[in-house]
Order: C-alpha cells, then structure tokens, then sequence
C-alpha cells in the first residue's frame, strides 16, 4: 500500500530534483495545535469528562474556624437511595500530606480552618451527593481562633498545629556584608511598611479530579495538575500508597496559574472515595467552593529600611517579611525563596538582608501563583525605589540607571547576571514612551486643579528564566519517534495548561527536522508515557522543555542525515531537512524524500527507526543552606512603564497603556509570547486595582465573581511590547523564561504612576476606588 | 422520580424534544441531555460568560436561564456556530490571532464577540475597538487578557465590512 502511494507522491512532486529554499519557523507566529477544537467545542476539558460507571463526589466543609469536632453523624446520609460512599476522618488512617506534613485529606477531632474537609461522599448523581450533604450532621466546640500572624506569635496566642506550639511554620534568613555599618554611613535611611493582600487565580475552570481505582490497587488519577510526576510522590502519602502506583492523566485544563503545584485535599479525597466505591469518582468544586477552598496568592507585611547617598547610589537594604501560613502549609510560605532573590539582588545594594516568617493562623492558605513572591517584592521595592529616587532628587530613570548592574555581575545571593539586560529594559523602557517629559509635566500638574490627573510610572524587576532548582533535578526528557509517513511524535515531560507549548515544542520539531506542523504530535498528559519533568512553574518549560525537545529533534536530525550520507555521496554536513526533503544544503536540491528515507531505513537488512530520547538538565544550582548558588541557570529583567488617569472625585485608576520592556532573550513563537505578556499584564492589572480576597476572622468574604473583581476587557489597557532579544548562552534554543515577570512588574508601574498622577503613595493595593478616593479626600497615604 | 416537563426547540438548526425537570438550568441541560459540553458552568452566577449561548436572536447566559424556558425557541451553541466542514469566520480569528489560551471561556467568548458584531451589521466602519470590549464586558477570561480577543473580532468586523 504504502509503496504504491509513495509513488504516487513522488510524481506528483515533480521527481527528486525539486528544490527548497531554507525557512525557519522560530520567531514566527504560529497558532496553538490545540486552539480549532477549543474555538469549536469539541475540546473535551477535565470539567467535561464522564466515565462508566462514574459516582459524583462531595466535600462536606466546616462552617468553623478553630473548633473541636464532637461528633459527626453520617446516618441519614447513607440511608439516602443512590449513596455509595460516606467518609469521614475517623473511617481512614492518619494520611499527612504537603510541604510540611501538616494536612490530612478528611480532618479528624479537629477544624483549624474554613476550608477544612469534615466529610465527603460518592453519589450516582450530583444532587444525591449535594443531598446526602446536606444530610450530615457535625457537631462542634468552637475554639479560640487566631488570624493576625503577628498575634499567632505573640505568648499564649491559640495553638494550630500541634507540632508547633509556637506557631512558627518556614523561616528564611539571609545576609550580606555589614548593614549595621552601611545604615551608619547612610546620607539617607527611609524605612516604610507595605501590606499586600490574599488574592486568587481564578480559573476559568473549577477544581476537578477523576479517580479511578483498578483491581490491583492501583490508580489512575484524571487530574488538572500542573506537575504530574513530582505529584505521584505528593499524593502517594495523602492515599496511603506507593509512588509508582499512581498514573496521571492531564485532560485539557481551564487555566492553573500555578494553583495546580500542589496537591490539595479534594484530590486524595476523590481517590479515597474511588478506593472505598470501588468506582471512577469525579469531584468538581462549585465557583463559591473555588473561591473558598482553592489556593491564594501568599499574603504578606513588609518592613523596609533602605539606605542611598546624596549621588543616588544605594547602601543597603533590608526587609523583614511576616507571612500569614493559614491553617497548613502549601506553596505560599515558601515564596521567599524567589522573592529574596529581587530584594537582595534587584539593583546594585552592597549591603542586604532578609528575614521572612510564617506564622500558623486560622486562616486559609496560600500556594503557589503565578510570579512567586516576586509579585509582593516587586510591588515593595519598586515603589521604594521611586521614593529613593525623590529623596535625593533624582528621576526614576536615571536614580534606576545609576544603580543598575552589568552584564557579568553575580548578586549576593549567586544569582549570575552574565548577559543583564536591565539597563537596555530601561533606557528602551524610557525612550519608547517619552517618559521624562511626561513624568515632569503630570508632576507639575498634580497639584493644579482639575479632575482628572495623570501619571506616568516605571517599575523594573528580575526573575528567574532559566527554570529554578529547587528538586535536585530540574531538568525535562523528550523522546521523538518518525513512523513511516515522517510523522513525528514528540513525547515530552511538559504540561500543557493552556500557556502553549504545545506550539513552542511543535515549532522546534519543525524546525530541526524541516517537515510541516500539521506533521507534528505533542503527546504530554500521561505519566506512563511521558519522561520526567518538574512541572510547568517559574517560567521553565519553554526554556527547559524546549531545549530537550531542541536536544532529542538534534538527535533524530543526526540519525536521518546519517542514515541519508550513506546512500548518497554528500556528508551529513553538506545536508539540510527542508519541507519533507533531505536536501543539499548549499543549493536546497532534493537527494531524497524524508518519508521514503525513513522507510528505507526501516525496512532495511539492518533495519534501523528514529526513535530518541533525551534528557535537558539546566546548568543551575541548588541554593546552600545560606540560600546561595545560582538558582536559574539564567535570568531575566523587565522595565514596565504604566501611564494613568485618575479622576480625583471617584478615586477611578483607569490604566490607559502598558509598554513592556523585556529581556526575553530569542522570541520562539510571536503569537505565544505576546499572549504570555498580556496575560500576564492582565493579572498584574488586578493585583494593582481591584483584586482581594477578603477574609474577615478566617472566613471569606467575596466568594464570587461580582464581588472579586477581575479585569475585563473594558478596563484593559493599550499594551504596546518590547523584546530585547540576544541569543542566551545558557539556552541551546537561545530563549529565556518570560511568562511571569508580565503579572509580576506592571502593579508597581501603576502605582508609581498613580503617586506621579494625585502625589500619594499607596502602601497596600489593590488601589480601589474607595481607597483612592478616601485617600484624595482625606489627603492621607494608604 | 421527580416530575419531568417535555419541551421542544431548534438546537444549532434541527428540531429536538427532550424531557427536563423544572429546576433545571438550560445549561445544564445542553450539558447533560444533549452532551454540547462547549458552554461551561465556570460559576453558575451569571457573572462570567462561559455559558453563553444564543436563543432566538440573543444571547444569554444559560446557567441563569431555566431548560424549560428553551420550549419553541431557537437555542445556538458554540457546537453549532461553524460547520463540520469548518470554522466559522469568527472561530478562525480567534485561532489565528492566538486569542485563546486554555480556551475555557472561549466557546462563550466566541458567542458573545459572534454577537456584538452581528448588531453592528451594516456599520462595522462605525466599531471601535471600545465598543468591542465593552460588548465583551459580561466575558471573563483569565488567561488571554483580552488584546488578541478584541483583536481577533476587530478583524471580523473589517473583513465583513469588506464584504
Ligand atoms: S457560568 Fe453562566 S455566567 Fe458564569
Ligand atoms: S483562554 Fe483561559 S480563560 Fe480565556
């Protein structure tokens, strides 16, 4: 059969002697495999999936905050027709779970918080589960309850956790050179204090798990998390079994942001109900259950001391940061280590030190969210910086310029800046927008009148771009296979959760082995296919991911080149794979079609397949107990600039345009990259104006989309974007990391642009109307 | 059981009949008795735009609607919006102007951007950009942040002013 079609082809392709000129896919725009189903429907996403046989699971939360569980009464609830499952704390064995052990999947004796999982159940339909629920009876003593870290640590204050009577969870410390001397030294010393609040990701789709549990023992978990093979070793514990008998499944998901870097409760809690049923389970979280019982962003109080002389030249810095840990411990508490990285090594600051706390409260707990404590540094250290930049009387730009570092720089921490760019972000940051002139001329009219004021503000960071090393790998494998057709398969350890690498991983095959995207399958949502990788965080995968899938097409390139010299006279060298040809590089002539090549080497005496696969481990390294080493195997800067309109009278921020400076060293796929930034940009844009999820004595406020409020397309501004591209050495495909420095820069811009607009400095966003207004109106900072 | 109420409407242009209990929402229904799972249930609150279909000549989000209210109407979800033979022009720009990411919210987005230039039929040299997104107003989407959005039916809005 084939044969016959082959020469078919060939003919029509008008015989071996076609020529192609050489084209390269990278930097171009290339739409998401994925994306005609997801406009059509058709995409069957995790919230979609129905199974045979598949109970509908339900979590009973408490209704409390701190309180002694008496009793709970489940009769009613089995006696309810259609009821398969009902479990509580008492019915499965002491499972601990998480960063610090400190969390079951059901609570047992006792609630520390809102979102605690008192008891669930699995039901043939949803309402019979939501039924038998509501059938529960649970029976409390209320407990003296904590909610302020700085009370939680306090002598005497209600204990959480047990084990820690102290109510101390993850502390970090960090110093360099002599502070002590550099603030006696110091022309000028300004200390300030900035609250930043609990927000959340809001994904578009709700939590949701399928488990499955087979005969063996085993089970397969339909999951939206964002990193599957470190979360078989996390989950294992919270179910009580093996590592290696957990496969994961990854259905398309509604977005993740980072909430899905950990595993939470309603996960084991699903598998504990398939295991007790002996069926598949699915579990979906309402939005209000979303809102409530879903990760935040880690919440955070800074104290800031910061020292410059009169030239504009920084002397130290040092920040204390208390963080509320909530009830247990997720991903929140252990955001200093990347938010240390921006205070001690985010400009030239000889001397700096950090000491972050988290104290056990009885609140709910933060994970992991786009940005990782960056976004909190960014917004303290950026509006400190402008404040510096005024005290010595210097414009932000060149106060930011004069304290900048080279390329080749190494912060205190071992961060290696070899290729900084930052400079370049803000001269580029600066010129493209005019923002001298009219930095100067809003400042002028802040005081005159009229309603309607604007401002122009700046703000700059750093963030990691070559992966993070915090596992003792953090590298991605990939292996590549070409059938017959020279259809390539890539199968690779990274995620797709909607950011698209799919496209980035697509384009590279493409690339290296010159045949056509529609010829290209990504294969990336099951553990028993996929190699090992870390997961989809700290902007890694395009960076990580990209440069194994580089490494593992490299390799088939070889293999096929190789393969091709030996029937022809030409060496490997003088060849070039050019749309579905092996071809002479010099003059783009065919030697041989791909497809008949590879079938050649297949059905050869010694027959031969390209199947390969490769293992991409960044050069970076694992901090020391001092919290140095080069984290990122590179890094990257970004200078925002944000320009306003505040009407005086309602306290509106109307953020009119973004520009976005950003070292993002070699652009892979256009399209990808600016909806990366303007994501991100989106995010950022709420933190900085209408975002917080409040939380009054441990319970939340504003379970809803009407009361938090995202950004919509009314309020998003013109963004206009900058890449400040070099080929990175650390990067074989020359990209660096980007995705989160857009959600992690543009907040402080919009503040400092606020401060340039009405002359008042907010030390805790969101900048609300009613907060800016009350502001304006009571001429006090916030 | 409990009761169920018989009705009958167009769904994406053929005749169906199906039987619904009264509390049932219509998207629910799309969901559950007719497996269009394009409209998602995202909150169930009317406040996001996931579910957004079209009935009759508008749209609406279907979590707030009841099934029964579908009788003798004519109901066009996402599934129906192209063809089996392809996209359908404002599905395509979305596409091409890398507008979708997770793409969760799009199958409502895509309803709702299918509407707002609809009403503009005829004075699509009159659209701005403003009107665009203020007619996205009721669409969250988390990922995308509404750039390539607004840019995908802006250049519906142009091609069809062209045509
Ligand atoms: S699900 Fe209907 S508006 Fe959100
Ligand atoms: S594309 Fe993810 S929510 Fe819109």
């Amino acid at each position: 059969m084939s044969s016959i079609e082959l020469k078919t082809g060939e003919k029509k392709s008008g015989g071996i002697n076609k020529v192609f000129s050489k084209k390269t896919v990278i930097g171009t725009r290339v739409t998401k495999p994925d994306a005609p189903d997801k406009a059509t429907g058709k995409t069957i996403y995790i919230n979609d999936m129905v199974l045979p046989r598949m109970l509908y699971g339900k979590i009973l939360h408490t209704d409390r905050v701190h309180a002694r569980i008496i009793s709970i009464d489940t009769s009613a609830a089995k006696a309810l027709p259609g009821v398969h499952v009902v479990l509580t704390g008492e019915d499965i064995p002491l499972l601990k779970f998480g960063t610090m052990r400190d969390n079951v999947p059901l609570k047992a004796g006792k609630v520390r918080c809102i979102r605690d999982e008192v008891a669930a159940v699995a039901a043939e339909t949803e309402q019979i589960a939501a039924e038998a629920i509501a059938l529960i009876k649970v029976e409390y003593e209320d407990l003296p309850a904590v909610f302020s870290p700085t009370e939680a640590l306090q002598e005497g204050a209600p204990v959480v956790q047990e084990d820690h009577p102290d109510n101390r969870s993850l502390a970090y410390k960090f110093s360099h050179g002599d502070v002590a001397a550099a603030e006696a030294d110091s022309d000028i010393v300004l200390e300030h204090e900035f609250v930043v609040p609990y927000v959340t990701h809001c994904c578009m789709g709700p939590g949701c798990a399928i488990a499955d549990f087979d005969s063996a023992g085993k089970l397969t978990i339909y999951s939206q998390t964002q990193y599957p093979y470190n979360y078989k070793m996390d989950l294992a514990p919270a179910i009580g079994i093996h590592p290696g008998d957990i496969r994961v499944i990854q259905p398309p998901v509604g977005g993740a942001f980072g909430s899905k870097l950990d595993v939470y409760p309603f996960e084991p809690i699903c598998a504990l109900l398939s295991k007790a049923s002996g069926r598949p389970v699915k579990l979906t979280f309402s939005r209000e259950e979303e809102f409530i019982n879903s990760p935040t962003r880690q919440p955070a109080e800074f104290k800031i001391k910061s020292g410059v002389n009169k030239d504009g030249t920084l002397t130290f810095r040092s920040v204390d940061c208390l963080m509320n840990n909530g009830a247990y411990t997720s991903w929140g508490p252990t955001t200093p280590i990347i938010q240390m990285r921006t205070f001690t090594g985010h400009f030239r600051v000889p001397a700096v030190e950090y000491n972050g706390l988290a104290a056990y409260t009885n609140s709910v707990y933060a994970g992991s969210f786009r940005g990782y404590g960056n976004v909190q540094a960014t917004y303290v250290t950026a509006s400190v910086m402008d404040m510096l930049a005024e005290e010595v009387g210097m414009d932000p730009i060149a106060f930011r310029l004069k304290n900048a570092q080279d390329p080749g720089e190494v912060t205190p921490q071992g961060s290696k800046l070899d290729d900084c760019k930052l400079k370049e972000c803000i001269e580029i940051a600066a010129q493209k927008t005019d923002f001298l002139s009219k930095h100067e001329t809003y400042a002028g009219l802040c005081k005159q009148p009229g309603r309607i004021k604007r401002g122009i503000g700046i703000a700059t960071s750093i963030h990691n771009a070559g992966g993070a090393k915090i596992h003792k790998s953090d590298g991605c494998g990939s292996i590549l296979k070409l059938d017959d057709y020279a259809r390539a398969t890539l199968i690779t350890g990274a995620s797709e959760i909607g950011q698209g690498i799919d496209a980035v991983l697509t384009q590279i095959v493409m690339d290296e082995l010159g045949i056509p995207k529609a010829d290209v399958t990504i294969v990336n949502n099951d553990t028993a296919l996929g190699p090992w990788d870390v997961g989809v965080h700290a902007s890694r995968t395009t960076f990580v991911a990209g440069n194994a899938a580089l490494q593992a097409a490299r390799a088939a390139r070889k293999q096929i080149l190789d393969a091709a010299s030996k029937q022809s006279n030409v060496s490997a060298e003088e060849m070039d794979l050019r749309q579905g040809h092996v071809v002479q590089a010099d003059n783009g002539v065919s030697i041989v079609k791909l497809d008949k090549l590879l079938r050649q080497m297949h059905f050869a005496d010694e027959p031969e397949l390209v199947m390969v696969s490769e293992y991409f481990e960044p050069d970076s390294e694992l901090e020391d107990r001092n919290h140095v080493g080069n984290l990122s195997a590179t890094w990257a800067h970004g200078a925002y600039v944000a320009e306003v309109e505040v009407d005086t009278e309602t306290g509106e921020v109307k953020v009119t345009k973004i520009t976005a400076v950003q070292d993002v060293g070699r652009v892979i796929n256009r399209l990808g990259i600016e909806g990366q930034m303007e994501g991100g940009i989106s995010v950022s844009l709420g933190y900085a104006l209408s975002e917080e999820l409040l939380i009054q004595d441990g319970k939340v406020l504003n379970p809803n989309f009407r009361d938090y409020k995202v950004p919509t397309a009314p309020e998003t501004p013109e963004i206009e974007l900058h890449f400040v591209e070099s080929d990175c050495k650390a990067s074989p495909l020359g990209s660096k990391g980007i995705a989160e420095l857009p959600a992690i820069i543009p907040a402080p811009a919009i503040a400092n642009a606020v401060y340039n607009a009405i002359g008042i400095r907010f030390f805790a966003p969101p900048l609300t109307p009613e907060k800016v207004a009350r502001a304006i109106h009571g001429a006090t900072t916030q | 059981m409990s009761l169920e109420i018989e009705i009958g409407f167009t769904l994406n242009g053929r005749p169906v009949k199906v039987r619904v209990p009264p509390t049932m929402t219509a998207v629910s229904m799309l969901r559950e008795k007719f497996d269009l799972t394009g409209g998602k249930l995202a909150c169930g609150e009317g406040e996001c735009g996931a579910c957004t279909v079209k009935i009759d000549n508008r749209t609406i989000n279907s979590c707030l609607m009841f099934a029964v209210d579908c009788d003798g109407r004519e109901v066009q979800t996402i599934e129906g919006l192209g063809s089996v033979k392809g996209l359908e022009i404002m599905q395509q720009a979305f596409v091409e102007h890398g507008a979708i990411q997770c793409g969760y919210c799009m199958p409502g987005m895509i309803m709702q951007a299918r509407y707002v230039v609809d009403q503009n039929a005829g004075n699509e040299h009159k659209v701005t950009r403003d009107d665009i997104a203020r007619g996205l107003e009721g669409n969250v989407c988390r990922c995308s942040g509404y750039t390539k959005v607004v840019d995908a039916v802006a250049a519906v809005v142009l091609e069809e002013a062209s045509t």
